[in-house]
């Protein structure tokens, strides 16, 4: 029982952690809070409805709707923080302008799918969604281990992409010295652009994956899950990737457990809690922002 | 034709003009030096010249190309490699990776040779290449540093007072180095502290007094300039000039 419900909190974890991830990135990289990334999971779970609905396969659906996301990511960017960044407006009035961009990708998803709760075409999920799978005592549905192997597999490519790559690298050095970064001819416009792709890629596949988990999509999933990614990140310690998920696998663990052992109603009230009394005994996180830095 | 030619040039911080039209060249396969006390413009200009700052009036041209509204990193694709005051070195990442974030430039060029060739020249990174550059001392952040900047091989190598800090014995194998990398063809841009030993390796040399050049002439001129000896020269003493 306590094995299956750990195994329950593995899969919520794994998508909060790639939700929570978006938001220190971009944290690392320009000290400022990204209050659209929410926004962009919800609209990324609309696109890949959309694309499921107009007939493609799901994985397909789903790849294309995370390069939206990406690139969402990048007119964000521009929009909101590309402006300010060039009048070093500081680190305030950006929060401000995600929110307007929140609030029009909000606004352009109700025109488009209007209220209430939107579901993947019945069929989508195809044998995924039939049947499932025993491990020992411990059961699955096809469709949480297809959650779990591409949460964990996208984890995997950012943490070699930020190691073992000149992009990763770039990024790294801008997140510690934006004026040395730029004098060792780092184009930094371009690789804050490539941050937001990623942050935002990212954020839009943990929105596709709760989407296809819960069997739900609609306007308000990005606030639901909104004030959890920014407790993990706070948690984990602004800026820290490996700080985040481990903030994250917390955070589904302790919601699954509460749900199990002492009553839903309670879920929130106890991870929120739980992450609290973390945080008392660990102001500035479990880790800083230098592992965004040493990745 | 000059491989760096500064015309008129203004900037500043807010409000202040700090550079108040500045006009110097640097030859090709010359070593310029640019001596001036404390809050002269020095690093303005160096920075102004990066495109770290704006110039508010005047051109600056180099390698031939207008470069005054350049991004930073065109500048240093084009062949200015900047070791700034205060060497900026990235402390989080390992030394190998300061290194290939610089050479991550030169796509033309193999990384692996390049670093390997440069640990040959500063065999103390070639050992604390996985160490954090953090853990590094003033000397070994210094050399790499200007590693880091050669590792794109320059056209012209800008340094920012590099002797800043040091111990005269890791001063000494500085200037060993700027000279040998001299002999090597590179143009430098030398601002320094160290008048003395700045005048005696330039061939050609500033001199910065509030956001003006104040003088210029060679190396060996200005160090025999008796108000050059009182102002610079002394031991340690850098008041203004005259
Ligand atoms: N970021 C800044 N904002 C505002 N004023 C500045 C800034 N940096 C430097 N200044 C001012 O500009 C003037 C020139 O400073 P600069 O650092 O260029 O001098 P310097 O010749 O390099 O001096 P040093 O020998 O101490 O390095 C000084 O009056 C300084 O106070
Ligand atoms: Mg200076």
């Amino acid at each position: 029982m306590l094995a299956q419900q750990l195994a329950n909190g593995l899969f919520l974890g794994a998508v909060y952690a790639l939700f929570a991830i978006g938001y220190t990135l971009v944290f690392g990289v320009l000290d400022i809070l990204n209050l659209a990334h929410a926004a962009i999971f919800m609209a990324t779970a609309f696109a890949a409805i959309a694309l499921v609905g107009a007939g493609l396969p799901l994985a397909l659906a789903i790849a294309i709707a995370v390069v939206f996301a990406g690139l969402l990511g990048i007119a964000l960017d521009r929009v909101a923080f590309a402006p300010l960044r060039a009048r070093n407006a500081g680190t305030l009035v950006p929060l401000i302008s995600s929110i307007g961009v929140a609030i029009a990708i909000g606004g352009v998803a109700r025109g488009l799918f209007g209220p209430g709760e939107h579901r993947f075409p019945s069929g989508t999920l195809g044998p995924l969604g039939e049947g499932r799978i025993h491990l020992g005592a411990l059961a699955f549905s096809g469709l949480d281990i297809v959650i779990l192997g591409v949460a964990l597999a996208l984890m995997g490519t950012l943490a070699y992409v930020m190691r073992a790559t000149s992009l990763g690298r770039a990024i790294r050095a801008v997140a510690e010295d934006r004026v040395a970064a730029a004098l060792l001819g780092l184009d930094l416009e371009r690789t804050i652009a490539l941050t937001f792709f990623i942050a935002s890629a990212l954020g839009g596949a943990a929105g596709i994956l709760i989407g296809l988990q819960y069997d739900s999509v609609s306007l308000e999933m990005g606030s639901r899950i909104e004030l959890k990614g920014l407790a993990i990140v706070i948690l984990g310690g602004m800026g820290s990737i490996t700080g985040a998920v481990i903030g994250a696998f917390i955070l589904g663990a302790v919601e699954v457990l509460s749900v199990a052992y002492i009553t839903s109603s309670y879920r929130d009230a106890v991870a929120f809690g739980v992450m609290f009394a973390i945080l008392v005994l660990r102001p500035s996180g479990l880790l800083g922002k230098r592992a965004l830095r040493t990745a | 034709m000059s491989l760096l030619e500064i015309t008129d040039l203004r900037a500043g911080y807010g409000r202040i003009e700090v550079l108040h039209g500045i006009t110097l060249r640097v030859e090709p396969h010359a070593l310029c030096a640019i001596v001036g006390a404390n809050g002269a413009g020095k690093t303005t200009l160096l920075l102004a010249i990066s495109r770290l700052l704006d110039a508010r009036a005047g051109t600056i041209r180099f390698d031939g190309r207008d470069v005054t509204r350049a991004p930073s990193h065109a500048i240093v694709r084009a062949g200015l490699s900047h070791v700034p005051e205060g060497r900026r070195i990235l402390p989080a990442m390992s030394v190998e990776e300061n290194l290939l974030v610089a050479a991550a430039l030169r796509k033309d060029l193999d990384a692996r040779t390049e670093i390997t060739a440069l640990y040959d020249r500063f065999p103390i990174l070639d050992t604390r290449r996985r160490l954090a550059a953090g853990s590094l001392s003033g000397g070994e952040q210094q050399m790499l540093a200007i590693a880091r900047a050669l590792v794109v091989r320059p056209k012209l190598l800008v340094l920012d007072e590099p002797s800043m800090g040091l111990a005269p014995k890791l001063v000494a194998q500085i200037f060993d180095i700027v000279a040998s990398e001299r002999a090597r063809g590179t143009s430098i841009l030398l601002v320094e502290q160290n008048a003395r030993k700045a005048l005696a390796l330039a061939d050609y040399a500033y001199v910065m007094e509030r956001g003006t050049i104040a003088l210029e002439g060679t190396g060996a001129d200005l160090a025999g300039r008796p108000e050059i000896a009182a102002a610079y020269l002394g031991d340690g003493d850098r008041s203004r000039l005259g």
